[in-house]
């Protein structure tokens, strides 16, 4: 039980190191979801009733797209420097590695938007109780975000154009998500109950959790071949 | 009594048969030095051998059992160095090191591990990105895994001499003889030709069309 507690400690201080070396990196997506935010109000004009409709939907896409430009940073260098090939022969459950690694990037990836969020909330002029809806939509959304990224990032980490194909093939399975977490969100704008859509994101969540890291580890051993 | 055993093998990319019906073997003190032109497939097959891919026909023991079932008890005797080194290039030699020493349940020191970068010739470069050192050195860093995982009998190194200057060649053969010497057994493909030695034999694998 401790050899894999000092697996999973190993697994995160190492992500975490890179993540903080890699400054540039970790701005990148937090930069663009600030600029969406900005320069929606411009674009669409600056009503502020508009601005509380489209608002929430901004947020979600902008976490989204954005989580989906760092995703690819989780299995593709250890593929490419021969990292990945290390951990398979080193003979430790995979499994472990996969959940280190795809909690990392929540942590690193989508921890700072969620303490932004009040900020962009603001900008989109949303109410406290839509501010609420859309922290709490984003915690239980973001992880099954970094998970199933996980999986496409896993599955094409051996192909050469593999960014494409990962748009192509985690945009249609962050769907549902976006639907609950939005109707989550209108439902606290008219001051509706929304633990439904919540329990439902919620079950969404724990269902990728069990699977994730299984598939992940699959993956990368496939990759290997 | 051989330690890794492979029957039979077939190995097929790209709808070219790089070899079949392969049988194979390597015991204890044995250096086997696997020559073959480029493209023969010594890479392939070496990483079947190590159980990162499988081969479309044919199975690999380590004693007696198969290398999927045998498990954990087969990769923690096993040591094998691909081309790709393992490092990350933005980690320095020592974080690199002690993230693999993790990995593969080896409990080391940081002072340990400074001594042996020192000894393998790196000394005052220890805590530098990898990116910034020479190929040479980054080689050496990943060689530095030999001397780190000493319950590993069996060595599996895909041309371990490259980028190395003429003392690492000599430094990394003459661990591996030590290793061979001590009872370990080591499979290494390699252009270059090895150190005469006693436990030294050869296995050939064709191109084939």
């Amino acid at each position: 039980m401790s050899s894999s507690f000092s697996i999973i400690n190993g697994v995160m201080r190492r992500d975490l190191i890179l993540a903080f070396r890699q400054k540039a990196e970790l701005a990148q997506p937090l930069m663009f979801v600030l600029m969406v935010v900005t320069l929606f109000p411009l674009g669409v004009g600056p009503s502020p009733e508009l601005l509380q409709r489209i608002g929430p939907g901004i947020i979600w896409i902008a976490a989204i797209l954005s989580g989906l430009m760092g995703m690819e940073r989780m299995f593709r260098d250890d593929y490419h420097d021969g990292s990945t090939e290390q951990m398979l022969v080193s003979g430790m459950p995979m499994v472990l590695v996969s959940a280190a690694k795809i909690f990392c990037h929540w942590l690193v990836s989508f921890v700072p938007l969620i303490i932004l969020t009040p900020l962009l909330a603001v900008f989109l002029n949303l109410t406290w109780d839509m501010t609420v809806a859309l922290m709490i939509t984003l915690l239980i959304g973001t992880p099954v975000l970094s998970m199933l990224g996980a999986i496409g990032v896993a599955l094409t980490v051996g192909l050469r154009k593999g960014g494409l194909i990962l748009s192509l093939l985690l945009i249609p399975v962050f769907i549902p998500l976006l639907i609950f977490a939005t109707s989550a969100i209108e439902s606290a704008s008219m001051r509706l109950p929304y633990l439904p859509q919540l329990a439902i994101m919620g079950a969404i969540l724990l269902l990728t959790a069990a699977l994730a890291p299984v598939a992940v580890s699959y993956a990368l051993k496939v990759s290997q071949h | 009594m051989a330690d890794l055993i492979a029957q039979k093998l077939m190995c097929i990319k790209r709808d070219r048969v790089l070899f079949e019906a392969l049988d194979f073997s390597l015991g204890a003190k044995q250096i086997v030095h696997l020559k073959g032109p480029n493209g023969a497939g010594k890479t392939s097959f070496l990483r079947i051998l190590a159980g990162l891919a499988t081969a479309t026909e044919g199975v690999v023991k380590y004693k007696e059992k198969n290398i999927e079932s045998a498990g954990h008890d087969f990769y923690t005797s096993t040591l094998y160095i691909g081309h790709k080194s393992g490092l990350n290039s933005a980690l320095t030699g020592i974080e690199n090191t002690q993230f693999w020493a993790n990995q593969h349940g080896i409990d080391i020191s940081q002072s340990e591990i400074i001594a042996l970068l020192g000894m393998i010739g790196l000394a005052g470069l220890e805590d530098l990105p990898v990116a910034h050192l020479s190929a040479g050195q980054q080689r050496r860093v990943s060689l530095l895994r030999l001397w780190l995982k000493s319950q590993a009998r069996i060595w599996l190194l895909d041309e371990p001499f490259t980028a190395l200057d003429v003392q690492g060649v000599a430094l990394i053969e003459k661990k591996i003889q030590e290793h061979a010497e001590s009872g370990g057994s080591v499979l290494i493909t390699s252009h270059q030709a090895l150190q005469p030695h006693p436990l030294k034999s050869e296995f050939m694998l064709e191109y084939r069309f």
